[in-house]
């Protein structure tokens, strides 16, 4: 299906319109943003419509040579997984553009081709399946959002960008070795050079050599999703960064690692995975409890945030090295539940900051009689993100905790744990940020949510109702698409050796 | 003519629905509503609420299924990998009592918030909590998952939050709130891992699978019943989660007497009773369960003697009483733990509206030793608060607490003399410290001139609960009064049959006697200590009356073991300590590179020396041997 590179040109040439409508007028790039988006939704909804009934766990196929003479190709498949992410980004791309960058005033055309530029790596990372164009795509989204915080960022920002580029980019080489470490292995059985994934998925593999590459591509997962203790440029990073990038780095970047552990990771190395797990589930059972743990601690509304990511994405660690499809299922319901409660909340942070030009949980209190509309929702979103029943991250949670429990009872009672430290971090905030008395002599008259905030963060309060209500769509979408073992039967043929596809 | 009724499956989602519309159009409103608007609609939904749920008790009594239960799948939630959940009713006869005092004293209580709460500029806020709590409540007592009742549970927990901590400028109600959902949180994490062991070992959370017959003792029986008592003794305040409850009485008076009193806190008792197949396989955790009831009885009710506050009283009231359930569900009263939570919604409801009442009349004072003789200047809510007073005592005949204790008593003979012993002795206790109340607030020397009146939608509810709490035990009786069995063979089909009123006749008799010869004392106690008189009245000063009031240091306690240490660690590594590391990555290429720079700092006489030291450490490398 054609229309897969279309979900990544769409946004490219949206960012290129966006650049240079910024030369004709300031308000131009935001509209032309917003064109994009709804143009790219419109995309996305005709290439679900588009997928035959009953065709297997691959949803859609696009291939084309790109560099015959190394194997590369332009090779991009979509399976349920990946259809619900790119959902989850699009979804999110729209308060991102609608809430919170229509007031950029310095130079806004750059600013929304950048934001364009970063949505279009992340789609090309959700669909491409050669792994030289998925390290493409996985640098692609990395640049633009490096150079949209050291310009828009906050006071400590280029020391942040610093050390989320390092990071990302570190990691991102260990995956490159390891990704030319499994195609130089797999040329030396075959004779075929090829990037392509499910060819690659194919090989044989001794086991220490099998650990030492899926480490390459786990330590590159691991800083983005991010597992504890590679997530110290996560807090640094989201406080410093502009409220779109923000809500656009937690609500569908951090995605990415989740998305690469579980296609790359327990799928491409099935045996070194079982074999790593009980590492995994440790790892996933500190970093619920320790991100909960400091964002317990913090006065900046936007690092508390941050680290009750790294709190949340431990329970999707958890259910990607559970090793059953109940806890693939809850991770994936998990990333989507965090990136609409953590988005919205990074939202209402930045709106705090612009109101109060603070993020200091000391300086609030008592906001409530004043912003009545922004903080309801702060607490609805909050009490989205202690995991209560009935909204999506308490499905996530309760299918990740189930699945680990079949593995490891101990590791599920410490999961378990983090959601009281969950309600004690969420309610702390809701408790200085808005109830209590204002500092000094209140709050003078400040502009609360108007219709167009309510509207966009509605919605999200109305998507996490409905997939904490009836998360079976996302369920049956997540399922077919992670068969725990590689070998599993793939649609298509692989690409023929060294040269393009007839 | 019956063909018109809608199905009797109809009705139990639709009375859930009531307050859930209620609630979410209240919310949606956004305070845009004009007040009499939103009490209308508050106190209507519920009241509908309770109306569709007597019609559906009689047509469900009248005709009842052959099963003794009606099911009702709404949807399916979750089928995913061999785990399959579904929001689902179960309407049986302990469902429908549950739904009873939900509905029925949930609406008596919200036409008296319509008074309480008249002037309070946030009353739509109030009552979406109020319905939404009443909703969720509705859907605890209904579900036939466990993973649903999960939903209710933790539904209520987040409304008692939002409704302690209604007046939030005042920091100390929101701490308040936060402290009772962070402590019942710990008890729904254990209720959960539960669910979790539940689960994999059943394949899924349906309550009649996990409750078939040929339970299987052992470890994992054991397990999951502390996991689920663990959840229990937290909804419901007992010892050792006992210290959020009187601080919850923050919460606006309407709040106590619904979630704090006669509702949710119950919850912990429905679940066990509801899963008490489970609990019977576990014989540890039952004596356990006993054992910590009466613990938390006895604690409580010595705190109760020793407050000041009317509400802490009858807080601790509350947690005393509960304790009481718990010591019948440990010595496997079923049918007494559910007889007695349906005489304490009745009579604890009462006492908390009259209190709330006398409230209001002396200007928010809630001190009972700056009240007195408030009986001249408000008889109606005097008679009131002295009929809840009564059957909270347990006034041998005449009210329905003395039933429901009784029949508590009477099993716990049977299971241990010992827990019968120390439930007596609670129930002397229990006379006297509201016999005490009673005495200082409503008799003697007036200390504050009580003003206004109590209006009618508040005088409704207190008339129509007294005389359900004078008559409300008539329904089970023990076999020397009169053989009037209503409730127990009512819940049968769910509890099992009724136990057999065992040993001798006489024995019964005796045991009746002493029952009802407890709460006399007290009273009479209670009478000497603090019958009016001239002079003023001052609060016990001694060592063990301070430790009593501040609920045996309970507090203090967790506060240095559990919360001190966490926060103060917490402090410590605030920086977070893994961020150390790459700064300490950085200062050392810093410090690397301004070693090796040195080396090429342009001075040629040192370039010279370390070609010349290169080249003899060459030469030597060449020569050597």
């Amino acid at each position: 299906m054609i229309a897969l590179y279309g979900l990544v040109l769409l946004p490219l040439a949206g960012a290129a319109a966006a650049w240079l409508a910024g030369r004709a007028s300031p308000r131009a790039p935001w509209s032309v943003a917003i064109a994009t988006l709804v143009l790219l939704a419109g995309l996305l909804a005709y290439v679900t419509h588009a997928v035959p009934a009953g065709g297997g766990p691959w949803l859609a196929h696009v291939s084309a040579p790109w560099i015959p003479a190394l194997g590369i190709t332009l090779r991009c498949d979509m399976d349920g997984l990946g259809l619900v992410l790119l959902w989850l980004t699009v979804a999110l791309s729209f308060p991102c553009v609608l809430l919170s960058s229509r007031d950029i005033a310095d130079a806004p055309g750059t600013f929304h081709a950048l934001l364009l530029a970063t949505i279009a790596g992340v789609d090309g990372v959700f669909i491409a399946t050669d792994l030289f164009l998925f390290f493409f795509f996985w640098e692609l989204m990395l640049v633009p959002l490096y150079v949209l915080i050291t310009v828009w960022g906050h006071e400590d920002r280029t020391r942040a960008a610093f050390k989320f580029f390092l990071f990302t980019q570190g990691s991102g080489l260990l995956m490159l070795l390891s990704i030319l470490g499994l195609v130089v292995v797999h040329q030396h059985q075959t004779g075929v050079l090829t990037f392509d994934y499910f060819t690659l998925a194919t090989t044989h593999l001794s086991p220490p050599l099998a650990m030492g590459l899926m480490l390459g591509f786990f330590v590159a997962f691991a800083v983005k999703l991010p597992v504890v203790p590679l997530h110290v440029w996560l807090p640094d990073t989201h406080t410093q960064a502009p409220t779109a990038g923000s809500v656009l780095l937690a609500g569908v970047l951090l995605k990415t690692g989740g998305y690469g552990l579980i296609r790359f990771v327990v799928l491409l190395f099935p045996d070194a995975a079982v074999r790593f797990a009980p590492v995994a589930l440790a790892l996933g059972a500190l970093g619920i409890l320790y991100g909960a743990w400091l964002a317990l601690m913090q006065d900046d509304i936007k690092r508390l945030i941050a680290y009750s990511s790294v709190s949340h994405l431990g329970f999707v660690l958890l259910g990607v090295f559970s090793g059953s499809a109940l806890g693939m299922a809850g991770a994936v319901v998990q990333m989507v539940a965090h990136g609409l409660s953590t988005g919205a909340l990074f939202v209402i942070a930045g709106a705090l900051q612009d109101r109060l030009h603070t993020r200091d949980l000391r300086r609030m209190g008592g906001l409530w009689p004043a912003l009545p509309h922004l903080s309801a929702t702060g607490l609805v979103f909050a009490i989205a993100s202690l995991g209560l029943p009935g909204l999506g991250n308490f499905v996530g949670e309760f299918l990740v905790l189930l699945a680990t429990w079949r593995v490891s009872p101990p590791i599920a009672i410490l999961g378990a744990a983090g959601l009281v430290l969950s309600a004690l971090y969420a309610l702390t905030m809701i408790g200085r940020a808005f109830l209590g008395s204002p500092p000094g002599d209140g709050w003078a008259a400040l502009p609360d949510f108007g219709a167009r905030h309510m509207t966009v963060l509605g919605a999200a309060m109305a998507l996490l109702l409905a997939l904490g209500l009836y998360p079976q769509p996302v369920l049956d979408l997540s399922l077919p698409a992670l068969p725990h073992d590689a070998a599993r039967p793939i649609a298509s043929p692989p690409v023929a050796p060294g040269g393009p596809r007839p | 003519m019956l063909a018109l009724l809608p199905p009797l499956a109809f009705l139990p989602p639709l009375i859930v629905l009531c307050p859930l519309a209620a609630a979410t159009i209240l919310l949606l409103s956004a305070g845009r509503m004009p007040a009499p608007a939103t009490r209308v609609l508050a106190a209507g939904a519920v009241g509908l609420a309770a109306v569709l749920t007597l019609w559906l008790a009689v047509r469900f009594l009248s005709a009842p299924p052959p099963t003794h239960r009606l099911d009702v799948v709404l949807w399916h939630w979750l089928r995913v990998g061999g785990f399959d959940a579904r929001i689902a009713f179960t309407l049986d006869p302990l469902s429908l009592v549950m739904m009873l005092v939900v509905t029925g004293v949930g609406f008596l209580i919200h036409l008296y918030a319509c008074g309480y709460m008249r002037g309070d500029p946030d009353v739509a806020r109030f009552f979406a909590c109020m319905t939404l709590f009443v909703a969720a409540m509705l859907v605890l007592v209904l579900s036939s998952d466990l993973l649903c009742l999960y939903v209710g549970w933790e539904g209520v927990g987040l409304c008692s939050y939002l409704l302690i901590g209604f007046w939030y400028a005042e920091a100390a109600n929101g701490a308040a709130a936060r402290k009772a959902f962070i402590v019942t949180r710990i008890g729904d994490a254990a209720l959960l891992c539960g669910l979790l062991l539940l689960a994999t070992r059943a394949g899924g959370l349906d309550i009649t699978m996990l409750l078939q017959p040929g339970q299987p003792g052992g470890p994992v029986a054991e397990a999951a019943a502390a996991l689920l008592l663990g959840g229990a003794l937290a909804k419901s305040a007992q010892v050792p989660f006992q210290i959020w409850l009187p601080d919850a009485m923050a919460g606006p008076t309407p709040v106590s007497a619904l979630i704090h009193a006669a509702t949710m806190v119950t919850a912990g008792v429905y679940l066990i009773a509801r899963l008490h197949p489970l609990f019977l396989a576990a014989p540890t955790i039952m004596a356990a369960t006993a054992v910590l009831g009466l613990v938390t009885l006895l604690l409580a009710a010595g705190s109760a003697l020793a407050q000041t506050d009317i509400k802490r009283i009858l807080a601790f009231s509350t947690i005393s009483q509960l304790g009481y359930m718990f010591l019948a569900l440990g010595t496997g009263a079923w049918g007494a733990a559910i007889f007695h939570l349906v005489t304490h919604a009745l009579f604890k409801a009462l006492l908390f509206m009259a209190a709330g009442a006398v409230i209001l009349r002396v200007h928010h004072q809630q001190d009972i030793f700056h009240m007195g003789g408030l009986g001249r200047a408000m008889p109606g809510v005097f008679a009131a608060f002295a009929a809840g007073a009564a059957a909270l005592a347990g006034l041998p005949l005449v009210t329905a607490g003395f039933y429901s204790k009784e029949a508590i008593l009477q099993q716990a003979w049977h299971a241990s003399p010992l827990l019968w012993a120390g439930a007596l002795l609670g129930a002397f206790l229990t006379a006297l410290y509201i016999s005490r109340c009673v005495f200082i607030v409503f008799l003697g020397p007036v200390r504050t001139a009580p003003t206004g009146r109590t209006e009618a939608s508040m005088a409704i509810p207190l008339a129509g609960l007294s005389v359900l709490a004078i008559t409300g035990g008539l329904i089970e009786m023990p076999d020397a009064i009169a053989p009037v069995h209503l409730l127990f063979r009512l819940l049968a089909p769910v509890l099992g049959p009724p136990p057999a009123e065992g040993g001798a006749e006489g024995g019964a008799g005796l045991l009746l006697l002493t029952g009802a010869l407890a709460p006399l004392a007290g009273i009479a106690m209670a009478w000497v200590l603090w019958r009016p008189r001239a002079g003023t009245a001052a609060p016990a000063a001694g060592e063990l009356a301070r430790a009593a009031r501040a609920g045996w240091g309970f507090d203090a306690a967790y506060g240095l073991l559990l919360v001190r240490p966490f926060l103060a660690l917490g402090w410590l590594n605030r920086r977070d300590l893994f961020d150390r590391v790459p700064d300490l990555l950085a200062a050392a290429t810093r410090w690397g590179a301004a070693v090796l720079g040195r080396m090429q700092d342009g001075r040629v006489r040192r370039y010279a020396g370390w070609i010349a030291a290169g080249t003899v450490a060459a030469l030597c490398l060449a020569v050597r041997p």
